[in-house]
């Protein structure tokens, strides 16, 4: 198999552009994401894509979920919801800081649980 | 390069890239995508494309992930690196003949789509629309693991000799 020589270097002024640009759009659609962002006032929570229920954030409370693959419990506390314990292997979802946003979410990709704050009631 | 040469070769890329794959899940980057990485074994993936060929390229790169699934466990963030991985390499093979783009730019619109990838399939499997936020952040830390990945690829590519160099 001929193998040509090539000249080509591997950084080229193409490629600093492409980044530029890619940055440069990826500040942009952070902005945007923000700006039509809403303040959430409840939580989804899902199991397999099936939602199980909705919980208010401005109530402190706890939730327990359980699926056939495990448990993960739900802390609702001062407008923010976190997954405060977890039985899956990798523990990602109680890693994940609190979440309070509308479209943030908490998954526990092992349990097939998606925490997802909503607007509206 | 002979066919002996070829499939040698070819199986040192593999296992180097399933190294570097088990290597950087001991580093937690999470930004609340599970599964996400830094990539790091896409610098094999980057240099195999330069040096043996789109096929091969995507032979080890789908070879990688089913193979550390297997290993590693999880077959569930095995489906998500998958549609990274088939998008990422989609989207690197169409830029590849583009002249002004090295394989720093490659990489970073690799490292970019693969987590599109993820996102979108996380999105979809999971029916959930919250993958909007998780990708402003993954977007540009993406793009940047992308380059740094590319320059080290990029070295690679001019600095290690085939044998028929």
């Amino acid at each position: 198999m001929k193998q040509e020589k090539k000249e080509r270097r591997a950084i080229t002024k193409g490629d600093i552009f492409l980044l530029a640009g890619l940055l440069l759009f990826a500040l942009l659609f952070w902005l945007a994401v923000r700006a039509f962002t809403p303040a959430g006032t409840q939580v989804e929570i899902s199991v397999d894509g099936k939602t199980e229920m909705f919980l208010p954030l401005d109530q402190d409370t706890e939730q327990l979920i359980k699926t056939d693959a495990g448990m993960n419990l739900v802390r609702i506390r001062d407008g923010k919801v976190t997954c405060e314990e977890a039985d899956c292997p990798d523990k990602l979802c109680v890693k994940h800081s609190a979440i309070s946003a509308v479209g943030e979410t908490i998954i526990c990709l092992p349990h097939k649980v998606v925490l997802e704050i909503r607007e509206g009631r | 390069m002979r066919p002996n040469q070829r499939i040698a070769y070819r199986g040192c890329l593999l296992a180097l890239a399933l190294v570097l794959s088990y290597l950087e899940s001991l580093i937690p980057v999470f930004w609340g995508i599970p599964g996400i990485r830094l990539g790091l074994a896409n610098i094999v993936t980057v240099y195999t494309l330069y040096r043996l060929g789109a096929a091969d390229a995507v032979f080890i790169s789908l070879g990688r992930i089913l193979l550390s699934a297997l290993l590693f466990g999880n077959v569930t963030t095995m489906i998500y690196s998958l549609a990274g991985a088939a998008l990422s390499l989609g989207v690197m093979l169409l830029a590849k003949p583009i002249p002004k783009l090295g394989a720093m730019g490659i990489s970073v619109l690799g490292g970019v789509f693969h987590n599109i990838g993820q996102c979108c399939a996380a999105a979809i499997l999971l029916r959930t629309g919250g993958i909007l936020t998780t990708l402003t952040i993954l977007l540009p830390v993406g793009a940047i693991a992308g380059a740094v990945i590319g320059v080290v690829a990029g070295i690679l590519i001019l600095r290690v000799p085939l044998d028929d160099d």
